[in-house]
């Protein structure tokens, strides 16, 4: 006699009878599909600020660039990445680098709204981030909470663009600790008496504005926030169902409470999580900035990826770690380095991406972005942003050639570029 | 003991100065504004406007609706110029005035508040230097909005802040329109130039060339890579020194500064030379290269300069401006006058200051139709809203919005003249809630919906909660200490909330639930001792303060108070 199920045999035997350990957001049969059954989600791990290449993923020990930090062997024998992330390095099998990320915005604002879109920032016109665009070519009918959800967030709110800002990120503050406004503050009684006195008045506003009223949503929205305040999936951003250990594992942080709601969030049928880390605007003391902030990062991605490999639902899910830009090969007087978008690395686990891989390289004590000739210098093998995301797009299941009528009127596509078929384990 | 004693009395002092100053205010608001000038009138103007807007209306054979009453005109007006719904004590003083021209001479009254060139110059500085951070140090965004509320407070000429705002020059401090330029700084870069370019271009002339900056126009003919690169060359000599921005006019090596364009894959740049896409003769011969910008941009004969603040500043007072988006107007064809030119005329006529279209627009036709329409069908409707024959349903801004609670959570009208904790809590209150409810940044005239976390910040955020609770001076609990009877408190609070009467049923409706509360039943009993009690099921369970504080929460939250309309 097997007495020793796997979790997917589990939740079969489960899901066959009618019951489900997923939270209540899919049905039981589509909660219990694991891998590439189960609709792809996103979580994407934004580092604010502008994370350096030289002391996480891509460090040069040794060399003028390198700096103080040291490298250490990983589960990928051909790859070593940097002593501030020892637990990622268990897990690097499972993931790809790209160490060849280049962009040409170096300001904050800039490198973030191309490297959250794919598109270079413009006046006229916003584009959506990649998670808004999921968003709204995935819809999940079967979820109250919604799609698109950011934790920890930054001040830079991961926007829908064009698209419209209902699908802008929802945004959760402190992640793992309760919602705000999602409690009324009187009694059900009396808050069943507000909403039909709010009957009366709304059918007062609507009596002869029949399709102007429509047009406003006003309505259709109240009805979906009422439904989310009632909804038992809301339990997916709270964490005291969890173990002590599994919440030790991710580190007492916001980001790693982030990245343990962010898996529940999956689990739940949300398509696109962002949790942010800040701090990496390391111009003064850079690596000491990065010590701190790899105490942070490290437990938390580390225990996430395997969390969802534990589950089986690392094949279903994007684990994407990026920021704006990288940081200057030269070390400044502050012993910080500033901000380098000529290249920069990104890390890519799950979703059907390749693993054990790593994709470009950066020459070294190089301090120049260009050539005396005012010619760009480019990493090997260069990765662009947009490639990178047409690439997530067409895995999701996104049609990233899709063009959408802009308010300015202009077509404009989801992906500036085509996908990158290796990128992919199975192309 | 002597200071505690200098230090009471001084306070009392204060205290006593302020009601003074408050009594003397509200003498005067509560008081007619003064009719205006023969010379200010703007009667004709306004004429020529709604002739234009009925010939089209005839022309597409358009249905147009009815009007709305004042106090509807006089809310849209308070949310354009003030960013507020208007105060009771404001409503209760326009109510008696019985005065001709009342909604012409409210608005001038209007322009001479404080509340107007704050949240004017707020909202016309997002045009000019966008909601951005901007560049550290060198760009102050309060200076800049503090200068434009100066400029719009005295009722300066929109040409020659124009031209202020291209040609700057000195310390962003001292010089606040040099933040224009300094806005544009980049980092490693030095000012760029396109980014002055496009903004000139979209701000001062309401056309967007952004695009020709890398290849012509794919839509538009008229804009070609040449007129965007000979317009940036005009900012080419501006520079930023620690004694702020200042105009080089020779380089190092003593050659004069000039604009290179490197193209993609060339080794050097080529010399690109200023020049004006239109109507070179406008260029003045003489002066620095922005200074002679300035001058063509602002030419009299430029209807662009025009037509594009027209349609911003119908924009504002509408919520949607005349042509969308702002700054993408059709280029002005010759022997063609529409509405924007008309506005346009007239504003330039009188000396292009922005009091002229605000106030032509709020007395336009336009301005008071409804926003109910009787249209059967979808598509009747649609025609109506792009004929302008219906008032567009518009979602209010986020400062709109939270600016109204505050307002309506008062019943006195929040000022400069307010209570310095009253101002201070507005302050802190605005800041919490835009955090939260988002901002609409640069594209504050695109037209959106409202979002999931919007409807719950406004239904349990504790913004909401704190200013519809029955509690010391907020104006629920005057408006329940004060009112004779609950026919007039339901009016106060509608008026406080809505800037309306109530409709009989929602009369009805809340009335019902006002004569069933505990201090209800408690004074028929004191009235009928002898009658059998209720049983515990049919007991009242909520008090009068419960029932206005569920009153004015349904109000915040109904679409009404957050759409214009």
């Amino acid at each position: 006699m097997h007495l020793n199920p796997t979790r997917r045999q589990v939740l079969q035997f489960l899901s066959a009878c009618g019951v489900s350990l997923a939270l209540p957001a899919m049905t039981a049969r589509a909660a219990a599909r694991r891998r590439d059954e189960r609709p792809k989600s996103l979580i994407t791990l934004w580092m604010n600020g502008g994370m350096s290449q030289l002391e996480t993923w891509d460090p040069h020990p040794g060399t003028k660039s390198g700096g103080e930090v040291r490298d250490i062997a990983t589960t990928n024998k051909d790859v070593r990445i940097s002593e501030l992330l020892p637990q990622m390095a268990e897990q690097l099998h499972s993931c790809m680098l790209i160490r060849s990320l280049t962009s040409k915005e170096g300001d904050h604002e800039r490198g973030a709204a191309f490297v959250k879109t794919g598109y270079r920032p413009e006046p006229t016109l916003k584009y959506p981030t990649l998670g808004a665009i999921a968003a709204h070519e995935l819809p999940n009918s079967e979820l109250e909470i919604p799609q698109y959800v950011t934790l920890a967030p930054d001040r830079i709110v991961p926007e829908g663009g064009y698209l419209g800002n209902q699908f802008d990120a929802f945004r959760v503050f402190q992640p793992g600790m309760g919602l705000s406004n999602l409690k009324s503050y009187v009694s059900p009684e009396r808050q069943a008496d507000r909403l039909q006195g709010l009957n009366v008045v709304s059918r007062q506003f609507e009596q002869r504005r029949q399709f102007g009223a429509k047009r406003t949503l006003h309505q259709n929205t109240l009805d979906r926030a009422l439904e989310m305040m009632s909804s038992e999936q809301l339990k997916a951003f709270e964490l005291d169902s969890e173990t002590s250990g599994v919440k030790a594992a991710y580190g007492d942080t916001s980001f790693g409470r982030g990245c343990l709601v962010a898996r529940r969030l999956v689990e739940v049928g949300v398509r696109s999580i962002e949790v942010t880390l800040p701090g990496f605007d390391t111009h003064v003391a850079n690596h000491s900035g990065h010590v701190t902030n790899c105490k942070i990062l490290d437990p938390a991605i580390a225990t996430l990826i395997q969390e969802l490999r534990d589950r089986e639902l690392l094949d279903s899910t994007i684990v994407l770690c990026i920021s704006e830009f990288g940081r200057t090969p030269g070390i400044n007087p502050a012993a910080g380095r500033d901000h380098w978008p000529n290249w920069f690395s990104c890390m890519i686990a799950g979703g059907g991406f390749r693993e054990n891989t790593v994709i470009g390289s950066t020459p070294t004590d190089v301090f120049e972005g260009k050539k005396a000739d005012g010619k760009l210098i480019l990493p090997a093998e260069p990765v662009l942003v947009p490639e990178l995301y047409a690439t997530i797009m067409a895995t999701m299941g996104i049609d990233f050639r899709k063009e959408i009528l802009t308010p300015i009127g202009r077509p404009i596509r989801f992906a500036d570029a085509l996908p990158s078929a290796y990128l992919l384990k199975n192309p | 003991m002597r200071a505690v004693v200098i230090l009471f009395a001084l306070l009392i002092a204060v205290l006593v100065l302020k009601a003074v100053q408050v009594a003397g205010r509200v003498e005067q608001l509560s008081g007619s504004p003064a009719p205006v000038a023969d010379d200010q009138q703007l009667g004709a103007a306004v004429a020529r406007l709604n002739e234009q807007f009925h010939r089209q209306w005839q022309a597409e054979n358009v249905q147009v609706v009815d009007s709305v009453d004042d106090f509807s005109v006089l809310r849209r007006l308070s949310l354009a110029m003030f960013g507020t719904v208007p105060s009771l004590e404001d409503i209760r003083a326009f109510e008696h005035d019985d005065q001709p021209n009342r909604i012409d001479r409210w608005v001038v009254r209007m322009l001479q508040d404080s509340r107007y060139s704050d949240y004017f110059s707020e909202r016309l500085a997002r045009s000019l230097v966008g909601v951005e951070e901007g560049p550290f140090i060198v760009f102050r965004r309060d200076r800049m909005t503090a200068w434009l509320a100066q400029q719009l407070h005295k009722d300066a000429s929109w040409s020659q802040m124009t031209k202020e705002l291209i040609a700057a020059e000195g310390l962003w401090t001292d010089r606040p329109a040099a933040n224009f330029i300094t806005v544009a700084r980049m980092e490693d870069e030095g000012l760029n130039v396109n980014k002055l370019a496009g903004r000139t271009v979209r701000t001062f002339l309401g056309q967007r060339i952004d695009c020709a900056q890398c290849h012509d126009h794919p839509f538009d003919p008229a804009w070609k890579q040449a007129d965007f690169e000979g317009l940036a060359a005009f900012y080419c000599q501006a520079s930023l020194s620690p004694g702020g921005v200042t105009d080089y006019k020779s380089g190092e090596d003593k050659q004069e500064v000039v604009y290179k364009v490197v193209d993609p894959g060339a080794e050097t740049g080529r010399v690109v030379p200023s020049a004006v896409p239109f109507h070179p003769e406008w260029l003045p011969a003489d002066g620095g290269l922005r200074h002679r910008l300035a001058a063509w941009v602002t030419h009299k004969d430029n209807r662009r300069f025009e037509r594009a603040i027209a349609n911003r500043v119908w924009g504002f007072m509408l919520g949607k401006p005349l042509h969308e988006p702002v700054d993408d107007l059709p280029h002005p064809v010759d022997g063609e006058t529409d509405a924007l030119d008309i506005l346009g005329q007239e504003f330039r006529a009188r000396g292009d200051r922005l009091s002229v279209l605000i106030r032509m627009i709020a007395m336009s036709d336009v301005f008071r139709l409804s926003s109910e329409s009787s249209a059967d069908d979808e598509e009747t409707y649609t025609k109506q809203v792009q004929a302008w024959s219906v008032f567009p349903l518009v979602r209010l801004r986020p400062e709109q919005v939270i600016g109204s609670l505050f307002q309506a959570g008062h019943v006195r009208s929040i000022d400069q003249n307010s209570n310095p904790f009253v101002r201070v809590t507005k302050f802190g209150n605005e800041n919490d809630f835009l955090n939260e409810y988002g901002d609409l940044g640069d594209d504050e005239l695109l037209q959106q919906v409202g979002t999931i976390p919007q409807a719950l910040l406004r239904m349990n955020g504790r913004f909401t909660a704190e200013q519809s609770k029955v509690d010391g001076f907020s104006a629920p609990a005057q408006i329940l200490s004060f009112s004779p009877d609950n026919a007039a408190l339901i009016d106060n609070c509608y008026l406080a909330c809505l800037c309306r009467h109530p409709a009989v049923d929602e009369r009805a409706y809340f009335l019902n639930l006002l004569e069933s509360t505990t201090e209800a039943a408690a004074e028929k009993r004191q009235a009928n001792p002898e009658a059998p009690a209720a049983s515990p099921e049919s007991k009242p369970t909520r008090t009068r303060a419960q029932v206005v504080e569920d009153l004015v929460w349904t109000l915040y939250n109904s679409p009404e108070f957050s759409w214009n309309h």
